[in-house]
């Protein structure tokens, strides 16, 4: 019952297509261009031009295309916004240090568009095809980012085994995929939740087909046990390229997580709950727990990325619950946008302290930048209280969302497991903040001006959204979920 | 056309800005100030509270066009957690609105003088850079008492209400290294301290109102809170009253908690006139008027306000008689004008306490001010003395006990410094109710209404009256007349322009501030029931009037008597003293209250810390119960297992918890070796147990 292609259909993926050709365009022009600033403010201007086209497109939400396999609704608009934004910030970040690095080379950009168009469709999708089309559209400018430093030698060992890894777990996603088809005869979320429905579906298959993709995106956003690749892809990237992915990665992988498991596999929450409770428990606690020993601070920060994502599964685990679903899938969002934040500071404040040849790196390199950048090293504050989850910043207010959410869903022992290994957490975070402030050292930055200024803004923004977090809540939780 | 609809509608969005103008002169002031010359800063300062009161006027104009109907202007949702729905809103209606306006316009004229007067105070006590932070914390002042009065619930009272006691805390401690000569001193940083813990009390009552009301009336808003009131048990809302209570004696210093206020005298001048006396301690009576409602169906809880106001007013003004430092004398002024003010909101007669709420800031800021310039006046005089002297510098050591703010050193100003008189002259005969001066009519009118309803609450307050009007003569006379008893009066000299000409504009205001309410018409009482509601007005009564004016007459006279007949000299015992004899020296030393509080309450607190510290901390846990039972005990047991257990395991333990995450820790890290197929496996035996699991559940 296909219809055909019509207008409409483009509209619903507007910003993806524009972001795609862009980045295709930009390739071109960037073999002109002789300034790679350029090529950067190109990039920008794309993404500007993609948060239009979002805006605009805002007034057809409540649509599907392409024969539903893709849909525009609240939910893609609020994640669309984010990854958008959080793009200019990565080419923002990227902009003085790909530089300062040796690596400036125009096809950055063109890549940064390419996987953030791929993100985008992920936020979309309404077939479990275009989940893998996206995923892996996302994902392969992801590897070559990772190894964007070439020939350096731990970047281009970083990316090939992200890439690896990356084709091990995008297996099991397409075997996922063929275990639901097999299950219900159909690969969009609309047929899935219809056969199920109508008691067409094979549930046991269903049910492990459903697991399987829960590894593959699991892979993605770094979750224990398939984290593995995450500490060494992350110190060995550019810090520009980790600080994107940690972020945009993320947002993206948990976008399709929620889509796919609140709407489809809603049914199936009661035997998946079991499974997502071990998963945000151990993932919690194995990201918190290796941070601890970390001295490298880009791999400190890989493992908190870890433990984080432990958090946002933790919420999510009640997702079956038409009670609680609402509300988790606000909180989840809210702290998506709140870790993207903290997380774009964080970085920032790396970047500016990095220097060639993996210089500026260790946590014991942050001795008294208390005193020579006191600014600086209030805003790392800032970021490390707002990991933490310490008012009064954005992270308080999040983890305080995600903690409604649990305890609304019932399962106490994993809010409690969430607070304790919370409170594990402030040791290595304020571990950096003491370097900071009590022990004396003679810390040498860089000061690039978009670097300074995304670090400066992101600690305003921690703060002075955390004072008044209500709008962003209430968008959050008006971005609805939609099949249509 | 347009302005017209704007005036109905339009210019009630701009309410938020009476907010946001004092912040963006902070924040322009605090990242630029450093770098801008001090006129700029200070302007800077006073434009922006300056902005803030033409946007007052601009509400109150749009509001008289509406007939003074409350418009509340959200701003965005703040909290929403549970049944607590909270708006950051604005509440215009005519009672914040004339708070407003009182607060702006006297702010701005103070903000002024201090260009002036910090000038001046940066270097004599040798500190310039302390000059923009004063008007930081100047204008987050005003921001802060504007979310006082213009916050549409509870809780943003409660934001402005800590958020005004910690700009006293900062202004009274703004010399917090430094005593009144510049000399290395701590005095003014324990000021502060007093005047923060004394209002932490306060505070704490004030929070448990704000939790009574939430639990029983359902929210902080005003209104809903408002609704509520008659669904609700009595005994609730006298609670819920006396808690507000407490929070209205800390702020507004009331017995018992007013002994801060005087102490709050170490911050600079400006600082008393605009926070210590025209605007932060009416806090309290703000509150009790805007909680009018709650305090309407309680009339126990408002005999308790209206006694405790009347009483204050008396007992403060009988300490005031016996001062020496002319803003000591001041400070215990306001407390006892504070006293007239919420005995008037306790008797339920709102528009004399607001009425008289906004002409004592005219003239006690006034007063304050006109103080200031003498102090100014005596320092340049010891300045010049010392010179003349040494030839540099004014750091005496050999003269220790020179305190230019001590009335004993003063005298004969009248000639040396004209203006500063006559404008002293004006607050005073206001403030002593001297007709047809300000504080006459509102004075009155408080008066009038005890007379009728409260005999107890008259007679307590008409002595006080008589008080006020007795020590304003006697520091006239001792200011102003006579022969200067100290060489630094002799040489004192007139301020300039900058600090005098808002020492006119509020003259002008103390002389002529009472046609706001003159009997019969009641301008701001009928502006005040818009919000309040009927209020009640008493008609104006020649015999009452009459009555009061010939005590305050009698009082100056008195006052001339014992100061003004004859010329103190400059080392004899105050003239009253040799009257009153021990009575004198009992209110001199503020009935040892001080001292009584040190005893009773303070010193019991040190001992109760110092127990806990050094006997149940100190003796019990740790030399007890840590040392000889737990580390002891654990060490026998640590020896006990040592031979028979393996040494590691007892070491980990025994290390605690620390040790044994980072050894977990470091055992778990060995799995991540780098090879991409152990980390292939990883995933594999995920995999395998969540599949595993569901094959076997």
């Amino acid at each position: 019952m296909t219809t055909p292609v019509k207008l409409l259909d483009f509209i619903t993926i507007l910003p993806v297509i524009f972001l795609a050709a862009w980045a295709c365009l930009l390739l071109l022009v960037d073999l002109w261009v002789k300034h790679k600033r350029v090529t950067a403010y190109l990039a920008a201007l794309g993404l500007a031009i993609g948060l239009g086209l979002l805006w605009y497109q805002a007034a057809w939400i409540g649509n599907a295309g392409f024969n539903h396999m893709v849909v525009l609704d609240g939910f893609s608009v609020f994640v669309n916004a984010l990854l958008l934004l959080s793009g200019l910030l990565g080419i923002a970040l990227a902009y003085g240090y790909l530089r300062r690095m040796g690596i400036e080379r125009g096809e950055f950009y063109p890549l940064v568009l390419f996987s953030l168009s791929g993100m985008m469709l992920m936020a979309q999708a309404a077939d479990l095809i275009v989940v893998f089309l996206s995923l892996e559209f996302l994902s392969i400018p992801l590897y070559v980012l990772t190894a964007f430093a070439y020939p350096k030698a731990a970047s281009e060992e970083a990316g090939l085994k992200y890439f690896l890894l990356g084709a091990f777990a995008g297996g099991f996603v397409v075997y996922g995929i063929a275990l639901v088809y097999g299950a219900a005869a159909t690969t969009a979320l609309d047929g899935i939740i219809a056969a199920v429905a109508e008691g067409r579906a094979n549930l046991s298959l269903l049910v492990s087909g459903a697991a399987l993709i829960l590894v593959g995106l699991g892979f993605k956003v770094a979750i224990v046990p398939f984290h593995m690749w995450t500490p060494d892809a992350y110190q060995g990237a550019p810090s520009a390229v980790t600080a994107f992915m940690s972020s945009a990665a993320k947002l993206a992988g948990f976008a399709a997580l929620v889509r796919i498991f609140a709407l489809a596999f809603s049914s199936l929450s009661d035997d998946l709950i079991p499974i997502l409770w071990g998963l945000s428990a151990l993932t919690m606690l194995v990201g918190n727990l290796l941070a601890i020993p970390q001295t490298n601070i880009k791999r400190m920060l890989a493992y908190s990325s870890i433990a984080h994502a432990g958090y946002i599964l933790m919420a999510f685990t009640a997702f079956g619950n038409p009670g609680v679903a609402e509300v988790s899938i606000a909180a989840v969002l809210f702290y998506l946008a709140a870790y993207t934040v903290t997380n774009y500071g964080a970085w920032g404040v790396v970047i500016l302290l990095e220097r060639a040849g993996d210089l500026g790196l260790e946590i014991g390199g942050y001795a008294g930048l208390g005193r020579k950048y006191p600014a600086l090293a209030a805003c790392m504050t800032i970021f490390m209280l707002s990991l933490i989850g310490l008012p009064p910043t954005l992270g308080l207010v999040g983890k305080f969302y995600l903690f409604r959410a649990v305890i609304a869903a019932d399962l106490i022992p994993l809010a409690v497991i969430g607070v304790l290994t919370s409170l594990i957490s402030a040791w290595y975070y304020l571990r950096v903040v003491v370097n900071m402030y009590m022990r004396t050292g003679d810390p040498e930055i860089s000061p690039e001006p978009w670097a300074l200024t995304i670090t400066g803004l992101m600690a305003i923004l921690t703060v002075l959204v955390s004072l008044l977090p209500g709008w962003l809540f209430f968008l959050a939780s008006q971005a609805r979920l939609n099949l249509f | 056309m347009l302005f017209s609809e704007a005036m109905s509608t339009g210019f009630f969005n701009l309410a938020p800005l009476v907010v946001l103008f004092p912040g963006i002169g902070l924040l322009f002031n605090m990242v630029f100030g450093g770098r801008l010359p001090e006129k700029v800063v200070g302007w800077v300062a006073s434009l922006a509270v300056g902005a803030a009161f033409v946007i007052s006027i601009l509400l109150a104009v749009s509001l008289s066009a509406i007939h003074g109907h409350a418009e509340i202007v959200s701003v965005t949702e703040w909290m929403s957690i549970g049944s607590l729905h909270l708006d950051w809103a604005f509440r215009v209606d005519t009672l914040s609105v004339a708070m407003m306006l009182m607060v702006s316009g006297v702010g701005t004229l103070i903000h002024i003088y201090a260009i002036g007067y910090m000038h001046e105070d940066v270097r004599f006590k040798g500190d310039p850079t302390r000059f923009q932070r004063f008007f930081v914390f100047m204008n987050l002042f005003i921001a802060m008492m504007m979310i006082l009065v213009s916050g549409d619930n509870y809780l943003m009272l409660f934001v402005g209400w800590e958020g005004v006691g910690l700009c006293s805390f900062l202004l009274i401690g703004f010399w917090y290294d430094l005593d009144i000569l510049g000399r290395p001193s701590l005095e003014n940083a324990k000021a502060a301290n007093k005047a923060f813990i004394a209002n932490r009390i306060g505070d704490f009552g004030f929070l448990i109102a704000s939790f009574l009301i939430f639990t029983y009336l359902g929210s902080l808003q005003f209104d809903l809170v408002f609704a509520e009131v008659e669904h609700v048990a009595q005994p609730v809302i006298l609670t819920i009253t006396l808690f507000m209570l407490l929070g209205v004696v800390g702020k507004s210093a009331q017995i018992p908690l007013f002994v801060w206020l005087p102490d709050a005298m170490a911050g600079p001048t400006p600082v008393s006139a605009l926070i210590h006396a025209a605007t932060m301690v009416t806090a309290g009576v703000y509150l009790v008027a805007r909680s009018a409602p709650l305090y309407g169906t309680v009339p126990a809880a408002q005999e308790i306000v209206a006694l405790i106001g009347a009483v204050t007013a008396l007992f403060a003004a009988t300490i005031a008689v016996a001062q020496y430092d002319i803003k000591r004398v001041l400070a215990y002024s306001t407390i006892s004008q504070l006293g007239f003010m919420v005995a008037a909101v306790g008797m339920g007669a709102y528009a004399a306490g607001m009425f008289h709420l906004v002409m004592h800031a005219f003239f006690k800021a006034l007063l304050f001010l006109s103080a200031g310039s003498v102090i100014l006046g005596i320092e340049r005089g010891y300045h010049a003395m010392s010179h003349g002297k040494k030839g540099h510098g004014f750091h005496h050591t050999d003269d220790e006990v020179f305190n230019p703010n001590d009335m004993r050193n003063m005298g004969g100003l009248k000639d040396r410094m004209p203006v500063t008189f006559w404008v002293y002259l004006a607050g005073t005969l206001a403030l002593a109710g001297i007709p047809p001066f300000a504080g006459f009519w509102s004075k009155d009118e408080i008066l009038l209404d005890a007379s009728l309803h409260y005999p107890v609450v008259y007679w307590l307050l008409t002595a006080a009256a008589f008080m006020t009007a007795f020590y304003m003569g006697r520091q006239v006379w001792l200011v102003f007349f006579g022969k200067s008893r100290h060489e630094a009066a002799e040489k004192a000299e007139e301020s300039p322009r900058i600090i005098t000409a808002p020492l006119v504009i509020l003259a002008g205001l103390s002389v002529l501030g009472g046609v706001l309410n003159l009997p019969h018409f009641h301008t701001l009482g009928h502006w005040l029931e818009y919000t309040l509601g009927e209020l009640r007005i008493s008609e104006f009564s020649w015999l009452m009037a009459g009555q009061a004016t010939l005590i305050a007459l009698f009082a100056i006279f008195l006052a001339w008597l014992l100061y003004g007949r004859r010329e103190q000299a400059a080392n004899e015992p105050d003239a009253l003293k040799k009257l009153l004899g021990p009575a004198f020296v009992v209110f001199e030393h503020m009935y040892w209250i001080d001292e009584g509080y040190a005893a009773v309450f303070i010193n019991r607190y040190k001992d109760l810390a110092r127990f806990l510290a050094e006997v149940i901390d100190g003796r019990f846990w740790h030399d007890w119960l840590h040392d000889s039972v737990l580390a002891a005990g654990f060490g026998k047991l640590a020896r006990f297992l040592a031979d028979p257990v393996d040494l590691g395991l007892i070491d980990g333990i025994a290390n605690g918890l620390a040790d044994l995450t980072q050894w977990v820790a470091s055992r778990l890290r060995r799995f991540q070796n780098g090879f991409v197929r152990s980390y292939a496996l990883s995933v594999l035996l995920g995999v395998v147990l969540i599949l595993g699991y569901l094959l076997f559940r």
